[in-house]
């Protein structure tokens, strides 16, 4: 995994961050991502982020999941083990509904739950780097991606001019690593510049 | 900000024609319908006659009201997004007294008058009957009459209790206090709609006007079941006027995220309708006893086939598919579409729920039938564009405004 250079800017004001978001776009800087403490309606918009293919997805893994439950209960009860139930015929379509829906359901949350860990990158030791303790908690930080070319200093100003309350340069890494944090950098201790 | 909103619908001219034409067409079927079949001399074909104005008029009430529905229940929940287009539920509730008016004026001739529909009238047959001796404390006609009036009558009264509270909300600026207080007493006001709601459409009124056509068979989920069909057919009324006002440039507060939330609860409650209709078909199917399977028998397997599936697919498969994607519920033509489906599709199920019982033998669907929805559609639309001319569109003083203008889904 490589390190990489990234300014990163506080904003605490949604208000203020929406602005932020729209001029530092146009001003050609890169967005790497805005770690937000809460969902912020429309941010994913304001970045111009692509639209999740999470539930074309979880369609699909339902319609399999209609497909296995219906052709499994078929092939049972019509040819591998017919049982006569109450007289019904053997394709008794409206007694397998519910288990149809059962699986479909479970086919598209399992399935869909699996998707999302892989488009987000979570798994049990799956690590990564923090650009702000206190994006958990009360701010919007917001990560702008450094080119060789990019004069920190400036965007740093940049962000400041924006309304940033806080900025700082960091060489983190930008991928993900197997680990526990304790063994990496203890990122809290770290000093911020503000400028 | 006041200066360029437009508060004041002026109802177009081309509105009103349309309406009166419809109207025109539907009066006519009316008394087409009247002289061929009302005054024949066959009980079966006044019965149809009958039944064909109870269903459209049963059907459109029932709609009209759960837009008051829909107002108390998003109130309740301190749901604010439905501010900016409340009025176009206010003004589609106002038809709530003429079509309750009308429904009570059917219902209670075809109680009163011995007709052959509702078989537990007949003092005779119920004397000589088991079953109806069993349910004549619940089925005669003294409840019958005291149980439909009270029930459109405060239908009628609640609404308008809600519509006089709303109109509060155009005069002055309110501060914290009144603000506050105003919305208590709104909330009040609606929890009392939505209990009677609850009575009635949910559990007892359905059963009456409705059911009871069938007086041997029984299925305690019919109102549940009913409820869901207007429900989602009075949500695609909303939608319809909706995105109507849109394109005429009226609502400028509403947008494409309150459209999106009304689509989705047509999407929900279509589902909902399909898991009532067919918890109630299943468990009939499954345990199989002549007495109940008798509703569906000649409905499943008999001439009213072709509807009973065109119903299931209409009002299940078409909402689950076309309406599953978020652009489908934010694009104004499917919303549309959709919409005028959806509530064909539920007056198709309401066709076959009442005539299917009345005339079991054949289907007559057919021009008398498209005659009176013409009747109702075009006393719809007069009824309603008259409302929204009365009252401004935006209830520009309500402390919740600002909660829907910045609305997001």
């Amino acid at each position: 995994m490589a390190k990489k250079k990234f300014v990163v800017g506080c904003f605490d004001e949604e208000n203020v961050l929406f602005p932020a978001v729209k001029k530092v776009r146009t001003a050609g800087y890169k967005i790497k991502d805005v770690y937000t403490p809460f969902p912020v309606h429309g941010l994913d918009h304001a970045l111009g982020m692509k639209e999740t293919s999470l539930h074309t997805a979880g369609f699909i893994y339902g319609i399999t999941g209609t497909m296995t439950a219906l052709g499994c209960i078929t092939w049972i009860f019509t040819k591998d083990w017919p049982l006569d139930i109450g007289g019904k015929p053997h394709f008794a379509l409206p007694a397998w509904i519910p288990i149809i829906f059962e699986l479909t359901v479970l086919f598209s949350a399992v399935g869909m739950v699996l998707t999302f860990c892989y488009l987000c990158q979570l798994a049990p030791f799956v690590k990564k780097h923090h650009f702000h303790p206190r994006a958990t908690d009360d701010l919007f930080v917001m990560v702008l991606e450094c080119t060789d070319q990019t004069n920190t200093a400036e965007a740093e100003s940049f962000l400041t001019n924006a309304g940033a309350i806080e900025v700082k340069t960091e060489i983190a890494e930008e991928g993900w690593w197997f680990g526990r944090y304790d063994k990496e950098t203890m990122f809290f201790e770290q000093k911020t510049v503000i400028a | 900000m006041a200066s360029s909103i437009k508060l004041k619908f002026e109802v177009p001219g081309k509105m009103k024609t349309w309406s009166y034409a419809l109207m025109g067409i539907g009066v006519v079927a009316l008394i087409a319908g009247f002289i061929t079949k009302g005054m024949s001399h066959d009980h079966h074909e006044k019965d149809v006659f009958l039944g064909t104005l109870m269903y459209n008029t049963i059907y459109w009430t029932m709609i009209c009201n759960t837009a008051m529905f829909f107002i108390c229940i998003t109130t309740m929940a301190w749901g604010s997004w439905q501010i900016s287009f409340k009025r176009v539920n206010e003004a589609i509730s106002t038809m709530v007294p003429i079509f309750g008016g009308i429904t009570l004026l059917i219902l209670l001739y075809v109680a009163f008058s011995g007709s052959h529909i509702y078989h537990w009238t007949d003092a005779e047959a119920v004397a000589n009957d088991h079953i109806l001796k069993g349910k004549a404390g619940f089925l005669n006609i003294k409840f019958f009459t005291i149980w439909s009036l009270l029930t459109v009558g405060l239908w009628v009264f609640l609404g308008w209790r809600m519509r006089k509270m709303s109109s509060q909300a155009d005069k002055a600026a309110m501060n914290g206090e009144t603000g506050q207080k105003f919305i208590i007493k709104t909330i009040v006001i609606a929890g009392a709609f939505l209990v009677w709601f609850g009575l009635t459409v949910g559990s007892v009124t359905p059963w009456l006007w409705m059911m009871s056509i069938d007086a041997h068979w029984f299925s305690t989920m019919y109102s549940w079941y009913n409820f869901a069909s207007t429900f989602v057919a009075g949500l695609s009324l909303i939608a319809l006027w909706v995105v109507y006002l849109k394109n005429k440039g009226y609502l400028e507060y509403t947008n494409q995220e309150h459209l999106h939330d009304i689509a989705k609860f047509i999407f929900a409650f279509s589902i909902f309708w399909a898991y009532l209709w067919f918890a109630q078909y299943m468990l009939i199917w499954y345990s199989n006893q002549p007495e109940e399977v008798i509703y569906f028998k000649h409905r499943v397997q008999g001439p009213y086939k072709g509807l009973f599936f065109l119903n299931l697919i209409i009002n299940f498969i078409c909402p689950l598919l076309i309406f599953m994607t978020r652009p489908s519920k934010r694009n104004y033509t499917i919303v549309t579409f959709m919409a005028v489906l959806i509530i064909f599709g539920h007056w198709i199920d309401f066709y076959q729920q009442i005539m299917g019982s009345i005339s079991k033998d054949h289907v007559t669907l057919g021009w008398l039938d498209f005659g009176i929805l013409s009747l109702f559609v075009g006393m719809m639309i007069f009824g309603v564009s008259r409302a929204l001319a009365s009252k401004p569109l935006i209830p520009m003083h309500h402390p919740f405004l600002k909660e829907s203008i910045v609305h997001h889904t």
